[in-house]
């Protein structure tokens, strides 16, 4: 199973970028949005220049740029949704290619897509190169609801058990002579849908026991001790520090 | 001073909320490093026993008692501990995201910290063969290997008594032969939940049958599977082929 041992928007490796701690790098990857999402949409240069800023930490980790573009894929719905504000957008219109687009619009547009994608990037960055279960440690050492890192611990744990008991649904019912072929099949798959609802559902309540049984009250107990260093903390918010400057110049 | 038993049950009664009554008057009593099967039919209350023993569900009539401890509100934090319940589906068990986590997860709860928490995960790990696993995701493990991790993440608390819940379901053969020998080295008074007879008589010197709701014999392991009657009586038999090997 080799390679399935890594979560598959994990990219193992040795770089700096992969051995500070999850919660620096959490907190850098906030922090950066904040500076990019504060940015005013007509200052081009800054955005420009924090590109070159994750391009230079791709560098330092070793993730390649095509490894960047094709994780960025999952960004595609809120670009249809930014090329169609300018067509349906309202106000002053300028002609480009033929088409009649809203000048607010075109601005709205690129202020989405710049941002967005600026911070889908470092997203995949901090992917790349945090293991699942480490930025939830991270995000459990920010002190981030504890409740909420519970949740998100247990359905990294259990979506592969969950997805194997789908899977051997969908062979039950095809074994039967079940074909999904139209919508008239839509209330079979519903009610597998119901099942596998249950059937998770009573899983829970066996792992809640399970953890009752071995003294869980609530809080889940801290086994690794991940602090970081005042040295880690400083690499880390770099990325931060360095994009407000760029904010600072660019204004 | 007589010595303190592992496990003493007095009289325990059950109804579930809806009325079912699972329960009725169970006495048994276990020593300090015996290995005893409790053998039943489905549907026999060996379930509902079990859940008892931890102070999941609290008795309506009778009593537990770990190692002198009652199971009471006000003691399920070291009964939790001294009793070491290992699950059917060791998917239910390990639900943390590695197996050192899982592991360490009890230990930690009762405050366990840094290097004696490594210690002691390490050392639950080695005793069941799965030290090598540690940094591995448990659904990434066979299902033997789970189980045995299932077994090191109760091994890991320092429990009084292990009691495991149908521990050779799903096994293949040589699984089933691993675990029996992790189990036999083990040093720990073991409550073994099953319908399977051929791995009672292998393990286990003493054999009780729960039986609606009560214990219904108590003896050897030997004599109680030679007795086809009461095997029968009981909704248990031996798998086709099998019989007890002369001594």
């Amino acid at each position: 199973m080799g390679a399935g041992h890594h979560h598959r928007l994990y990219r193992p490796g040795d770089s700096v970028v992969h051995r500070l701690p999850p919660q620096c790098k959490l907190l850098a990857v906030l922090a950066f949005a904040v500076v990019v999402v504060a940015t005013p949409r007509e200052r081009f240069w800054a955005f420009a220049g924090y590109a070159v800023l994750l391009m230079a930490v791709a560098a330092v980790a070793r993730v390649p740029a095509a490894y960047v573009l094709r994780r960025m894929a999952i960004e595609l719905p809120f670009v249809v949704f930014a090329f169609l504000i300018p067509i349906i957008g309202m106000g002053e219109r300028t002609t480009v290619l033929g088409v009649s687009l809203s000048v607010p619009g075109l601005w709205a547009a690129w202020n989405i897509l710049a941002k967005a994608t600026l911070g889908v990037i470092a997203s995949v960055l901090l992917a790349a190169t945090t293991e699942p279960r480490a930025i939830l440690v991270g995000a459990q050492r920010l002190r981030l609801p504890s409740l909420l890192v519970q949740i998100a611990m247990f359905m990294l744990r259990y979506l592969d058990v969950i997805v194997d008991e789908m899977r051997r649904m969908r062979v039950a019912r095809e074994s039967r002579g079940f074909e999904a072929r139209d919508f008239r099949q839509v209330p079979v798959i519903a009610r597998s849908a119901g099942a596998l609802f249950i059937r998770s559902y009573e899983r829970g309540e066996r792992v809640h026991l399970a953890m009752l049984s071995r003294g869980y009250s609530g809080q889940m107990p801290i086994i690794q001790d991940m602090s970081a260093s005042v040295k880690q903390w400083g690499a880390a918010l770099a990325l931060p520090a360095v994009a407000l400057a760029v904010l600072g110049l660019a204004l | 001073m007589t010595p303190v038993n592992s496990l003493e049950v007095e009289q325990l009664a059950y109804a579930y909320p809806d009325g079912t009554q699972a329960l009725f008057g169970v006495d048994l009593s276990i020593a300090r490093g015996e290995r005893v099967a409790l053998l039943g039919p489905n549907g026999a209350g060996k379930t509902t026993l079990v859940m008892h023993l931890n102070g999941i569900l609290t008795a309506g009539h009778g009593s537990v008692t770990v190692a002198g401890t009652p199971v009471r509100k006000d003691t399920l934090k070291e009964i939790r501990q001294r009793v070491g319940l290992v699950f059917q589906d060791p998917d239910d068990q390990l639900f943390m995201p590695t197996v050192r986590d899982d592991v360490a997860f009890g230990p930690a709860n009762a405050g366990l910290r840094g290097e004696e928490l490594d210690r002691v995960v390490k050392d639950a790990l080695d005793r069941v063969g799965m030290l090598a696993a540690a940094d591995r995701p448990p659904h990434h493990l066979s299902f033997g290997q789970r189980r045995r991790v299932a077994v090191a993440t109760v091994l890991a608390m320092a429990p009084e008594i292990l009691v495991l819940d149908e521990p050779s379901s799903n096994l293949d053969p040589a699984a089933r032969r691993e675990l029996a020998e992790i189990l036999r080295s083990l040093e720990v008074t073991v409550l073994m939940v099953t319908h399977d007879l051929p791995y009672a008589m292998e393990l286990c010197e003493r054999a009780l049958i729960l039986s609606g709701g009560v214990i219904a014999a108590d003896g050897p392991t030997r004599e109680l599977l030679s007795d086809a009657d009461l095997l029968a009586a009981h909704r248990l038999e031996l798998p086709y082929g099998f019989a007890i090997p002369a001594v």
